[in-house]
Protein backbone atom coordinates (compact mmCIF):
# COMPACT_ATOMS: atom_id res chain seq x y z
CA UNK A 1 0.00 0.00 0.00
CA UNK A 2 2.81 2.44 0.94
CA UNK A 3 6.48 1.78 0.28
CA UNK A 4 9.41 4.13 0.95
CA UNK A 5 12.83 3.25 -0.45
CA UNK A 6 15.90 5.31 0.46
CA UNK A 7 13.78 8.41 0.84
CA UNK A 8 15.50 11.60 1.88
CA UNK A 9 14.11 15.08 2.43
CA UNK A 10 15.76 18.42 2.92
CA UNK A 11 14.26 21.89 3.00
CA UNK A 12 16.00 24.14 0.52
CA UNK A 13 19.77 23.93 0.90
CA UNK A 14 19.56 22.82 4.54
CA UNK A 15 20.62 19.48 5.98
CA UNK A 16 18.54 16.37 5.36
CA UNK A 17 15.80 16.11 7.95
CA UNK A 18 14.89 12.59 6.84
CA UNK A 19 17.60 10.21 5.64
CA UNK A 20 17.40 6.85 3.90
CA UNK A 21 13.88 6.10 5.05
CA UNK A 22 12.80 2.55 4.22
CA UNK A 23 9.50 1.09 5.34
CA UNK A 24 6.22 -0.19 4.03
CA UNK A 25 2.64 -0.18 5.21
CA UNK A 26 0.63 -3.27 4.37
CA UNK A 27 -3.14 -3.25 3.90
CA UNK A 28 -5.11 -3.83 7.14
CA UNK A 29 -1.96 -3.31 9.21
CA UNK A 30 -1.58 -1.32 12.40
CA UNK A 31 1.62 0.45 13.39
CA UNK A 32 2.89 3.25 15.51
CA UNK A 33 5.21 5.93 14.26
CA UNK A 34 7.17 7.14 17.21
CA UNK A 35 10.21 9.12 18.19
CA UNK A 36 11.07 12.20 20.18
CA UNK A 37 9.40 15.54 19.49
CA UNK A 38 10.88 17.14 16.39
CA UNK A 39 12.13 13.83 15.01
CA UNK A 40 10.14 14.33 11.80
CA UNK A 41 6.99 12.26 12.40
CA UNK A 42 4.68 14.91 10.98
CA UNK A 43 7.03 15.48 8.03
CA UNK A 44 7.02 11.77 7.26
CA UNK A 45 3.21 11.77 7.36
CA UNK A 46 3.12 14.73 4.99
CA UNK A 47 5.34 12.74 2.61
CA UNK A 48 2.86 9.85 2.72
CA UNK A 49 0.03 12.32 2.07
CA UNK A 50 1.99 13.78 -0.87
CA UNK A 51 1.79 17.22 0.71
CA UNK A 52 5.60 17.20 0.36
CA UNK A 53 7.81 15.75 -2.33
CA UNK A 54 10.94 13.85 -1.29
CA UNK A 55 14.27 15.21 -2.47
CA UNK A 56 15.45 11.69 -3.21
CA UNK A 57 14.36 8.09 -3.08
CA UNK A 58 11.24 6.28 -4.18
CA UNK A 59 7.78 6.70 -2.70
CA UNK A 60 5.29 4.17 -3.94
CA UNK A 61 1.62 4.64 -3.06
CA UNK A 62 -1.08 2.13 -3.94
CA UNK A 63 1.32 0.55 -6.43
CA UNK A 64 2.36 3.74 -8.20
CA UNK A 65 5.49 5.88 -8.09
CA UNK A 66 4.29 9.24 -6.75
CA UNK A 67 6.85 11.24 -8.74
CA UNK A 68 4.88 10.38 -11.88
CA UNK A 69 1.40 11.11 -10.56
CA UNK A 70 -0.85 13.61 -12.26
CA UNK A 71 -3.14 15.89 -10.26
CA UNK A 72 -6.24 13.74 -10.78
CA UNK A 73 -4.52 10.57 -9.52
CA UNK A 74 -3.08 12.48 -6.58
CA UNK A 75 -6.58 13.57 -5.59
CA UNK A 76 -7.90 10.05 -6.09
CA UNK A 77 -5.16 8.67 -3.80
CA UNK A 78 -5.85 11.27 -1.11
CA UNK A 79 -9.47 10.19 -1.15
CA UNK A 80 -8.30 6.70 -0.17
CA UNK A 81 -6.55 8.10 2.90
CA UNK A 82 -7.77 9.76 6.08
CA UNK A 83 -5.63 12.15 8.07
CA UNK A 84 -5.89 13.31 11.68
CA UNK A 85 -3.75 16.41 12.08
CA UNK A 86 -1.94 17.08 15.32
CA UNK A 87 -3.49 20.56 15.39
CA UNK A 88 -6.84 19.17 14.15
CA UNK A 89 -7.11 21.59 11.18
CA UNK A 90 -10.87 21.87 11.50
CA UNK A 91 -12.37 24.70 9.44
CA UNK A 92 -13.40 27.30 12.00
CA UNK A 93 -16.32 28.72 10.05
CA UNK A 94 -18.01 25.34 9.66
CA UNK A 95 -19.95 23.40 12.29
CA UNK A 96 -18.67 20.06 13.56
CA UNK A 97 -21.20 18.30 11.37
CA UNK A 98 -19.99 20.19 8.29
CA UNK A 99 -16.37 19.55 9.20
CA UNK A 100 -16.90 15.83 9.59
CA UNK A 101 -18.93 15.69 6.38
CA UNK A 102 -16.21 17.52 4.44
CA UNK A 103 -14.55 14.49 2.77
CA UNK A 104 -17.97 13.38 1.48
CA UNK A 105 -18.98 16.87 0.41
CA UNK A 106 -15.83 17.33 -1.68
CA UNK A 107 -16.75 14.14 -3.50
CA UNK A 108 -19.85 15.97 -4.68
CA UNK A 109 -22.25 13.72 -2.78
CA UNK A 110 -25.74 14.90 -2.00
CA UNK A 111 -26.06 15.96 1.63
CA UNK A 112 -29.10 13.73 2.12
CA UNK A 113 -27.02 10.70 1.14
CA UNK A 114 -24.55 11.08 4.01
CA UNK A 115 -26.48 12.95 6.71
CA UNK A 116 -27.41 9.90 8.76
CA UNK A 117 -23.93 8.44 8.46
CA UNK A 118 -22.22 11.62 9.71
CA UNK A 119 -24.67 12.10 12.57
CA UNK A 120 -24.21 8.49 13.64
CA UNK A 121 -20.43 8.79 13.65
CA UNK A 122 -20.60 12.07 15.57
CA UNK A 123 -22.81 10.40 18.16
CA UNK A 124 -20.47 7.46 18.23
CA UNK A 125 -17.50 9.65 19.13
CA UNK A 126 -19.61 11.47 21.72
CA UNK A 127 -20.23 14.67 19.82
CA UNK A 128 -23.91 14.21 19.04
CA UNK A 129 -24.90 17.17 21.17
CA UNK A 130 -22.16 19.37 19.73
CA UNK A 131 -22.68 18.84 16.02
CA UNK A 132 -23.98 22.39 15.50
CA UNK A 133 -21.11 23.98 17.37
CA UNK A 134 -18.18 25.61 15.61
CA UNK A 135 -14.67 24.42 16.57
CA UNK A 136 -13.76 27.62 18.40
CA UNK A 137 -16.13 26.78 21.28
CA UNK A 138 -14.95 23.19 21.67
CA UNK A 139 -12.40 21.70 24.03
CA UNK A 140 -9.20 20.13 22.72
CA UNK A 141 -10.59 16.64 23.26
CA UNK A 142 -13.76 17.43 21.35
CA UNK A 143 -11.79 18.84 18.46
CA UNK A 144 -9.59 15.77 18.52
CA UNK A 145 -12.60 13.47 18.24
CA UNK A 146 -14.10 15.60 15.45
CA UNK A 147 -10.79 15.44 13.56
CA UNK A 148 -10.77 11.65 13.93
CA UNK A 149 -14.38 11.41 12.78
CA UNK A 150 -13.53 13.49 9.70
CA UNK A 151 -10.59 11.22 8.91
CA UNK A 152 -12.63 8.02 9.05
CA UNK A 153 -16.00 9.12 7.62
CA UNK A 154 -15.00 8.27 4.06
CA UNK A 155 -13.96 4.74 5.14
CA UNK A 156 -10.39 5.20 3.92
CA UNK A 157 -7.99 2.37 3.17
CA UNK A 158 -5.26 4.10 5.19
CA UNK A 159 -5.62 6.34 8.24
CA UNK A 160 -2.72 8.50 9.36
CA UNK A 161 -3.22 9.96 12.83
CA UNK A 162 -0.74 12.50 14.15
CA UNK A 163 -0.77 12.47 17.97
CA UNK A 164 -4.47 11.59 18.07
CA UNK A 165 -4.52 11.25 21.84
CA UNK A 166 -2.30 14.21 22.63
CA UNK A 167 -5.14 16.40 23.88
CA UNK A 168 -7.32 13.95 25.74
CA UNK A 169 -7.22 12.32 29.14
CA UNK A 170 -5.91 8.74 29.36
CA UNK A 171 -9.41 7.23 29.54
CA UNK A 172 -10.55 8.96 26.37
CA UNK A 173 -7.18 8.17 24.78
CA UNK A 174 -7.87 4.45 25.35
CA UNK A 175 -11.30 4.77 23.76
CA UNK A 176 -9.94 6.53 20.74
CA UNK A 177 -7.26 3.87 20.40
CA UNK A 178 -10.00 1.27 20.40
CA UNK A 179 -11.72 3.18 17.60
CA UNK A 180 -8.58 2.86 15.49
CA UNK A 181 -8.29 -0.85 16.35
CA UNK A 182 -11.85 -1.37 15.21
CA UNK A 183 -11.09 0.49 12.00
CA UNK A 184 -8.19 -1.85 11.42
CA UNK A 185 -10.36 -4.87 12.02
CA UNK A 186 -12.73 -3.51 9.37
CA UNK A 187 -9.91 -3.42 6.81
CA UNK A 188 -8.23 -0.05 7.21
CA UNK A 189 -4.46 0.26 7.61
CA UNK A 190 -3.70 2.53 10.56
CA UNK A 191 -0.56 4.52 11.36
CA UNK A 192 -0.58 6.40 14.65
CA UNK A 193 2.18 8.91 15.25
CA UNK A 194 2.73 9.27 18.97
CA UNK A 195 5.38 9.54 21.60
CA UNK A 196 2.99 8.34 24.30
CA UNK A 197 4.62 5.11 25.53
CA UNK A 198 1.64 4.30 27.75
CA UNK A 199 -0.64 4.34 24.75
CA UNK A 200 1.63 2.06 22.74
CA UNK A 201 1.73 -0.44 25.61
CA UNK A 202 -2.05 -0.74 25.50
CA UNK A 203 -1.98 -2.42 22.12
CA UNK A 204 1.06 -4.16 20.82
CA UNK A 205 1.89 -3.29 17.23
CA UNK A 206 5.03 -2.72 15.15
CA UNK A 207 6.72 0.60 15.83
CA UNK A 208 8.39 2.75 13.21
CA UNK A 209 10.92 4.66 15.27
CA UNK A 210 12.29 7.95 13.96
CA UNK A 211 15.44 9.37 15.48
CA UNK A 212 18.02 11.78 14.05
CA UNK A 213 16.33 11.62 10.67
CA UNK A 214 16.70 7.82 10.42
CA UNK A 215 13.89 5.31 10.77
CA UNK A 216 14.03 1.78 12.04
CA UNK A 217 11.26 -0.73 12.47
CA UNK A 218 10.85 -2.08 15.97
CA UNK A 219 8.68 -5.15 15.61
CA UNK B 1 -23.44 3.81 9.06
CA UNK B 2 -20.56 2.83 6.87
CA UNK B 3 -18.29 2.10 9.79
CA UNK B 4 -20.48 -0.26 11.74
CA UNK B 5 -18.39 -0.33 14.85
CA UNK B 6 -19.47 -1.99 18.01
CA UNK B 7 -20.43 0.31 20.80
CA UNK B 8 -17.82 1.19 23.38
CA UNK B 9 -18.31 0.71 27.11
CA UNK B 10 -22.01 0.89 27.97
CA UNK B 11 -21.23 2.96 31.03
CA UNK B 12 -19.34 5.52 29.03
CA UNK B 13 -21.09 8.86 29.29
CA UNK B 14 -19.15 10.36 26.40
CA UNK B 15 -20.65 8.09 23.80
CA UNK B 16 -24.28 8.32 23.00
CA UNK B 17 -27.01 5.90 21.91
CA UNK B 18 -27.65 5.82 18.17
CA UNK B 19 -31.40 5.43 17.96
CA UNK B 20 -32.41 9.08 18.21
CA UNK B 21 -33.98 10.85 15.21
CA UNK B 22 -31.74 12.99 13.03
CA UNK B 23 -31.76 16.71 13.65
CA UNK B 24 -33.28 18.65 10.77
CA UNK B 25 -31.43 21.38 8.84
CA UNK B 26 -27.99 20.14 9.73
CA UNK B 27 -26.18 21.80 6.95
CA UNK B 28 -25.95 25.53 6.93
CA UNK B 29 -25.40 27.26 3.65
CA UNK B 30 -21.81 28.01 4.44
CA UNK B 31 -19.18 28.30 1.74
CA UNK B 32 -16.21 26.01 2.28
CA UNK B 33 -13.76 28.81 1.74
CA UNK B 34 -14.38 31.72 4.07
CA UNK B 35 -13.98 35.22 2.72
CA UNK B 36 -13.51 38.04 5.16
CA UNK B 37 -16.86 39.82 5.56
CA UNK B 38 -15.37 43.31 5.53
CA UNK B 39 -13.33 42.55 2.40
CA UNK B 40 -16.40 40.99 0.77
CA UNK B 41 -18.51 44.07 1.51
CA UNK B 42 -15.81 46.38 0.21
CA UNK B 43 -15.50 44.35 -2.98
CA UNK B 44 -19.28 44.33 -3.41
CA UNK B 45 -19.33 48.12 -3.02
CA UNK B 46 -16.55 48.48 -5.62
CA UNK B 47 -18.43 46.18 -8.03
CA UNK B 48 -21.67 48.12 -7.42
CA UNK B 49 -19.98 51.47 -8.14
CA UNK B 50 -18.23 50.15 -11.25
CA UNK B 51 -21.45 48.56 -12.51
CA UNK B 52 -23.28 51.83 -11.89
CA UNK B 53 -20.73 53.77 -13.95
CA UNK B 54 -20.65 51.17 -16.71
CA UNK B 55 -24.44 50.98 -16.82
CA UNK B 56 -24.74 54.77 -17.02
CA UNK B 57 -22.21 54.81 -19.86
CA UNK B 58 -24.13 52.06 -21.64
CA UNK B 59 -27.37 54.00 -21.06
CA UNK B 60 -25.79 57.19 -22.45
CA UNK B 61 -24.59 55.30 -25.52
CA UNK B 62 -28.07 53.88 -26.10
CA UNK B 63 -29.58 57.33 -25.60
CA UNK B 64 -27.18 58.83 -28.15
CA UNK B 65 -27.91 56.00 -30.60
CA UNK B 66 -31.66 56.50 -30.28
CA UNK B 67 -31.41 60.29 -30.59
CA UNK B 68 -29.18 59.99 -33.64
CA UNK B 69 -31.67 57.60 -35.22
CA UNK B 70 -34.48 60.08 -34.55
CA UNK B 71 -32.51 62.96 -36.07
CA UNK B 72 -31.62 60.99 -39.13
CA UNK B 73 -35.17 59.74 -39.56
CA UNK B 74 -36.58 63.27 -39.28
CA UNK B 75 -33.95 65.05 -41.31
CA UNK B 76 -33.38 62.54 -44.08
CA UNK B 77 -37.01 62.74 -45.28
CA UNK B 78 -36.99 66.48 -45.43
CA UNK B 79 -35.25 69.11 -47.56
CA UNK B 80 -35.44 72.84 -47.74
CA UNK B 81 -35.05 75.35 -50.52
CA UNK B 82 -33.73 78.63 -49.29
CA UNK B 83 -34.52 81.73 -51.41
CA UNK B 84 -32.19 84.58 -50.62
CA UNK B 85 -33.63 88.05 -50.98
CA UNK B 86 -32.37 90.08 -53.90
CA UNK B 87 -33.56 93.62 -54.44
CA UNK B 88 -33.45 93.08 -58.22
CA UNK B 89 -35.76 90.09 -58.12
CA UNK B 90 -39.32 89.40 -57.12
CA UNK B 91 -38.93 87.01 -54.23
CA UNK B 92 -42.57 85.87 -54.27
CA UNK B 93 -42.23 85.06 -57.98
CA UNK B 94 -39.06 83.10 -57.28
CA UNK B 95 -40.84 81.18 -54.54
CA UNK B 96 -43.70 80.33 -56.90
CA UNK B 97 -41.25 79.07 -59.58
CA UNK B 98 -39.30 77.01 -57.11
CA UNK B 99 -42.49 75.47 -55.67
CA UNK B 100 -43.71 74.58 -59.17
CA UNK B 101 -40.36 72.99 -60.06
CA UNK B 102 -40.32 70.99 -56.85
CA UNK B 103 -43.88 69.76 -57.35
CA UNK B 104 -42.91 68.48 -60.78
CA UNK B 105 -40.24 66.21 -59.31
CA UNK B 106 -41.28 62.60 -58.83
CA UNK B 107 -40.50 61.42 -55.29
CA UNK B 108 -41.33 64.69 -53.56
CA UNK B 109 -44.50 64.15 -51.60
CA UNK B 110 -45.35 67.65 -50.52
CA UNK B 111 -44.06 71.16 -51.00
CA UNK B 112 -44.82 73.97 -48.61
CA UNK B 113 -43.59 77.53 -48.83
CA UNK B 114 -43.08 78.84 -45.31
CA UNK B 115 -45.08 82.09 -45.04
CA UNK B 116 -43.19 85.26 -44.26
CA UNK B 117 -44.72 85.58 -40.78
CA UNK B 118 -43.65 82.06 -39.92
CA UNK B 119 -40.06 82.51 -41.11
CA UNK B 120 -39.87 85.78 -39.18
CA UNK B 121 -40.99 83.89 -36.11
CA UNK B 122 -38.05 81.53 -36.48
CA UNK B 123 -35.77 84.51 -35.90
CA UNK B 124 -37.53 85.57 -32.71
CA UNK B 125 -35.29 83.60 -30.35
CA UNK B 126 -32.26 85.45 -31.72
CA UNK B 127 -33.64 88.91 -32.55
CA UNK B 128 -36.41 89.18 -29.98
CA UNK B 129 -40.17 89.69 -30.43
CA UNK B 130 -41.83 92.85 -31.71
CA UNK B 131 -39.10 93.73 -34.20
CA UNK B 132 -40.16 94.83 -37.64
CA UNK B 133 -38.24 92.61 -40.05
CA UNK B 134 -39.69 94.05 -43.25
CA UNK B 135 -36.52 95.94 -44.04
CA UNK B 136 -34.23 93.04 -43.24
CA UNK B 137 -33.10 90.67 -46.01
CA UNK B 138 -34.60 87.57 -44.44
CA UNK B 139 -34.40 84.47 -46.64
CA UNK B 140 -37.57 82.52 -47.35
CA UNK B 141 -37.89 78.79 -46.98
CA UNK B 142 -39.69 76.08 -48.90
CA UNK B 143 -40.02 72.78 -47.08
CA UNK B 144 -40.03 69.66 -49.25
CA UNK B 145 -41.10 66.31 -47.86
CA UNK B 146 -39.74 63.26 -49.64
CA UNK B 147 -41.85 60.20 -50.24
CA UNK B 148 -40.53 57.30 -48.14
CA UNK B 149 -38.33 55.03 -50.22
CA UNK B 150 -38.17 57.37 -53.19
CA UNK B 151 -34.81 58.63 -54.35
CA UNK B 152 -35.20 61.68 -56.61
CA UNK B 153 -32.19 62.98 -58.52
CA UNK B 154 -31.36 65.84 -56.18
CA UNK B 155 -28.19 66.91 -58.01
CA UNK B 156 -30.07 67.50 -61.25
CA UNK B 157 -32.92 69.20 -59.41
CA UNK B 158 -30.46 71.47 -57.55
CA UNK B 159 -28.74 72.46 -60.81
CA UNK B 160 -32.05 73.13 -62.58
CA UNK B 161 -33.27 75.16 -59.64
CA UNK B 162 -30.10 77.27 -59.62
CA UNK B 163 -30.55 77.96 -63.36
CA UNK B 164 -34.18 79.03 -63.02
CA UNK B 165 -33.90 80.77 -59.66
CA UNK B 166 -30.31 81.90 -59.10
CA UNK B 167 -31.05 83.00 -55.53
CA UNK B 168 -32.29 79.52 -54.52
CA UNK B 169 -30.18 76.99 -52.62
CA UNK B 170 -31.29 73.38 -52.20
CA UNK B 171 -30.29 72.08 -48.79
CA UNK B 172 -30.70 68.33 -48.41
CA UNK B 173 -29.18 68.34 -44.86
CA UNK B 174 -26.58 65.76 -45.85
CA UNK B 175 -23.75 67.64 -44.18
CA UNK B 176 -25.82 68.14 -41.05
CA UNK B 177 -26.79 64.45 -40.93
CA UNK B 178 -23.18 63.44 -41.47
CA UNK B 179 -22.00 65.65 -38.61
CA UNK B 180 -24.75 64.41 -36.32
CA UNK B 181 -23.88 60.83 -37.19
CA UNK B 182 -20.22 61.42 -36.44
CA UNK B 183 -21.06 63.01 -33.12
CA UNK B 184 -23.47 60.24 -32.18
CA UNK B 185 -20.95 57.56 -33.22
CA UNK B 186 -18.29 59.27 -31.09
CA UNK B 187 -20.60 59.27 -28.08
CA UNK B 188 -21.53 55.61 -28.65
CA UNK B 189 -17.89 54.56 -29.06
CA UNK B 190 -16.86 56.56 -25.99
CA UNK B 191 -19.65 54.90 -24.00
CA UNK B 192 -18.54 51.46 -25.17
CA UNK B 193 -14.92 52.28 -24.31
CA UNK B 194 -15.90 53.42 -20.82
CA UNK B 195 -17.92 50.21 -20.35
CA UNK B 196 -14.88 48.15 -21.42
CA UNK B 197 -12.56 50.09 -19.11
CA UNK B 198 -14.93 49.70 -16.18
CA UNK B 199 -15.33 45.97 -16.84
CA UNK B 200 -11.53 45.65 -16.92
CA UNK B 201 -11.31 47.53 -13.63
CA UNK B 202 -13.95 45.18 -12.14
CA UNK B 203 -11.99 42.15 -13.36
CA UNK B 204 -8.78 43.48 -11.79
CA UNK B 205 -10.55 44.27 -8.50
CA UNK B 206 -11.94 40.72 -8.37
CA UNK B 207 -8.54 39.24 -9.25
CA UNK B 208 -6.86 41.11 -6.39
CA UNK B 209 -9.68 40.24 -4.00
CA UNK B 210 -9.43 36.57 -4.99
CA UNK B 211 -5.68 36.57 -4.39
CA UNK B 212 -6.30 38.13 -0.99
CA UNK B 213 -8.97 35.58 -0.19
CA UNK B 214 -6.69 32.75 -1.33
CA UNK B 215 -3.86 34.02 0.86
CA UNK B 216 -6.25 34.28 3.80
CA UNK B 217 -7.66 30.81 3.16
CA UNK B 218 -4.39 29.01 2.58
CA UNK B 219 -4.99 26.70 5.53
CA UNK B 220 -8.54 25.93 4.43
CA UNK B 221 -7.33 25.25 0.89
CA UNK B 222 -4.68 22.84 2.17
CA UNK B 223 -7.20 21.03 4.33
CA UNK B 224 -9.58 20.77 1.38
CA UNK B 225 -6.78 19.32 -0.74
CA UNK B 226 -5.83 16.79 1.92
CA UNK B 227 -9.41 15.61 2.44
CA UNK B 228 -9.64 14.89 -1.28
CA UNK B 229 -10.84 18.07 -2.97
CA UNK B 230 -9.42 18.64 -6.44
CA UNK B 231 -8.47 22.02 -7.88
CA UNK B 232 -11.70 22.27 -9.86
CA UNK B 233 -13.78 21.81 -6.69
CA UNK B 234 -11.82 24.48 -4.80
CA UNK B 235 -11.97 26.85 -7.76
CA UNK B 236 -15.74 26.29 -7.95
CA UNK B 237 -16.10 27.15 -4.28
CA UNK B 238 -14.28 30.46 -4.76
CA UNK B 239 -16.07 31.09 -8.02
CA UNK B 240 -19.55 30.62 -6.58
CA UNK B 241 -18.67 32.98 -3.74
CA UNK B 242 -17.42 35.66 -6.12
CA UNK B 243 -20.28 35.17 -8.59
CA UNK B 244 -22.67 35.79 -5.71
CA UNK B 245 -20.76 38.91 -4.71
CA UNK B 246 -20.63 40.03 -8.34
CA UNK B 247 -24.36 39.42 -8.83
CA UNK B 248 -25.22 41.33 -5.68
CA UNK B 249 -22.87 44.22 -6.53
CA UNK B 250 -24.03 44.18 -10.16
CA UNK B 251 -27.69 44.19 -9.14
CA UNK B 252 -27.19 47.12 -6.76
CA UNK B 253 -25.17 49.11 -9.33
CA UNK B 254 -27.55 48.26 -12.19
CA UNK B 255 -30.63 49.11 -10.11
CA UNK B 256 -29.07 52.43 -9.07
CA UNK B 257 -28.31 53.24 -12.73
CA UNK B 258 -31.88 52.38 -13.81
CA UNK B 259 -33.18 54.54 -10.96
CA UNK B 260 -31.00 57.50 -11.99
CA UNK B 261 -31.93 57.15 -15.67
CA UNK B 262 -35.62 56.89 -14.75
CA UNK B 263 -35.31 59.92 -12.48
CA UNK B 264 -33.60 61.98 -15.18
CA UNK B 265 -36.33 60.98 -17.65
CA UNK B 266 -39.00 62.02 -15.15
CA UNK B 267 -37.31 65.36 -14.43
CA UNK B 268 -36.79 66.10 -18.13
CA UNK B 269 -40.47 65.41 -18.81
CA UNK B 270 -41.41 67.79 -15.96
CA UNK B 271 -39.20 70.53 -17.40
CA UNK B 272 -40.20 69.95 -20.97
CA UNK B 273 -41.97 73.32 -21.22
CA UNK B 274 -38.85 75.33 -20.40
CA UNK B 275 -36.87 76.63 -23.44
CA UNK B 276 -33.68 74.86 -22.24
CA UNK B 277 -35.57 71.58 -22.07
CA UNK B 278 -36.83 72.13 -25.62
CA UNK B 279 -33.27 72.55 -26.82
CA UNK B 280 -32.21 69.42 -24.93
CA UNK B 281 -35.11 67.49 -26.35
CA UNK B 282 -34.23 68.65 -29.85
CA UNK B 283 -30.72 67.37 -29.22
CA UNK B 284 -31.39 64.10 -27.40
CA UNK B 285 -35.03 63.44 -28.14
CA UNK B 286 -37.12 62.31 -25.18
CA UNK B 287 -34.82 61.36 -22.29
CA UNK B 288 -35.74 57.69 -22.50
CA UNK B 289 -33.46 54.76 -23.19
CA UNK B 290 -36.29 52.37 -24.08
CA UNK B 291 -36.29 48.66 -23.44
CA UNK B 292 -33.02 48.20 -25.35
CA UNK B 293 -31.36 50.62 -22.94
CA UNK B 294 -32.66 48.75 -19.91
CA UNK B 295 -31.53 45.48 -21.47
CA UNK B 296 -28.06 47.03 -21.95
CA UNK B 297 -27.97 48.09 -18.28
CA UNK B 298 -29.06 44.62 -17.08
CA UNK B 299 -26.57 43.03 -19.47
CA UNK B 300 -23.76 45.10 -17.98
CA UNK B 301 -24.71 43.90 -14.47
CA UNK B 302 -24.84 40.26 -15.63
CA UNK B 303 -21.51 40.59 -17.45
CA UNK B 304 -19.93 42.06 -14.31
CA UNK B 305 -21.15 39.04 -12.29
CA UNK B 306 -19.93 36.64 -14.98
CA UNK B 307 -16.56 38.37 -15.09
CA UNK B 308 -16.32 38.12 -11.29
CA UNK B 309 -16.87 34.38 -11.44
CA UNK B 310 -14.58 33.80 -14.39
CA UNK B 311 -11.73 35.94 -13.10
CA UNK B 312 -11.88 34.38 -9.62
CA UNK B 313 -11.86 30.90 -11.17
CA UNK B 314 -8.86 31.65 -13.37
CA UNK B 315 -7.04 33.35 -10.47
CA UNK B 316 -7.70 30.41 -8.13
CA UNK B 317 -6.60 27.83 -10.70
CA UNK B 318 -3.43 29.82 -11.32
CA UNK B 319 -2.77 30.17 -7.58
CA UNK B 320 -3.35 26.45 -7.00
CA UNK B 321 -0.92 25.60 -9.81
CA UNK B 322 1.67 27.87 -8.16
CA UNK B 323 1.00 26.17 -4.81
CA UNK B 324 1.38 22.75 -6.40
CA UNK B 325 4.64 23.90 -7.99
CA UNK B 326 5.86 25.08 -4.59
CA UNK B 327 5.05 21.70 -3.02
CA UNK B 328 6.92 19.82 -5.71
Amino acid sequence: MVRFENVGLRYGMGPEVLKDINFSIAPRSFQYLTGPSGAGKTTLMRLVLMALQPTRGLVNLFGQDVSRLDAATLTAFRRRMGIVFQDFRLLDHLTLYENVALPLRVLGKEESSYRAEVVELLRWVGLGERMHAVPSVLSGGEKQRAAIARAVIGRPELVLADEPTGNVDPALGRRLLRLFMELQSLGTAVVIATHDLALMELYDAPRLVLADGHLHVDA
Amino acid sequence: MVISMSMPDPGNADFEPEDRPLPSNLRRDQPLVPIDTVAARALMAVIAILTFLAALSAGAAVLAARASEQWRGAVANEMTIQIRPDSRRDIEGDIGRAVAMAQAIDGIESVRAVPRAESDKLLEPWLGAGLDLVELPVPRLIVLKLRAGAGPDLTAFGAALRREVPTAILDDHRLWVRRLSTMASTIILSGAAVVLLVLTAAALAVAFATRGAMAGSRDSVEVLHLVGADDAFIAREFQSRFVRLGLRGGAIGGAAAILVIGLLGFLSSRWRTAPEAEQLQAMFGAFEIGWSGYVAVILVAVVVAAISGLVSRVTVRHHLRVLAGGTA
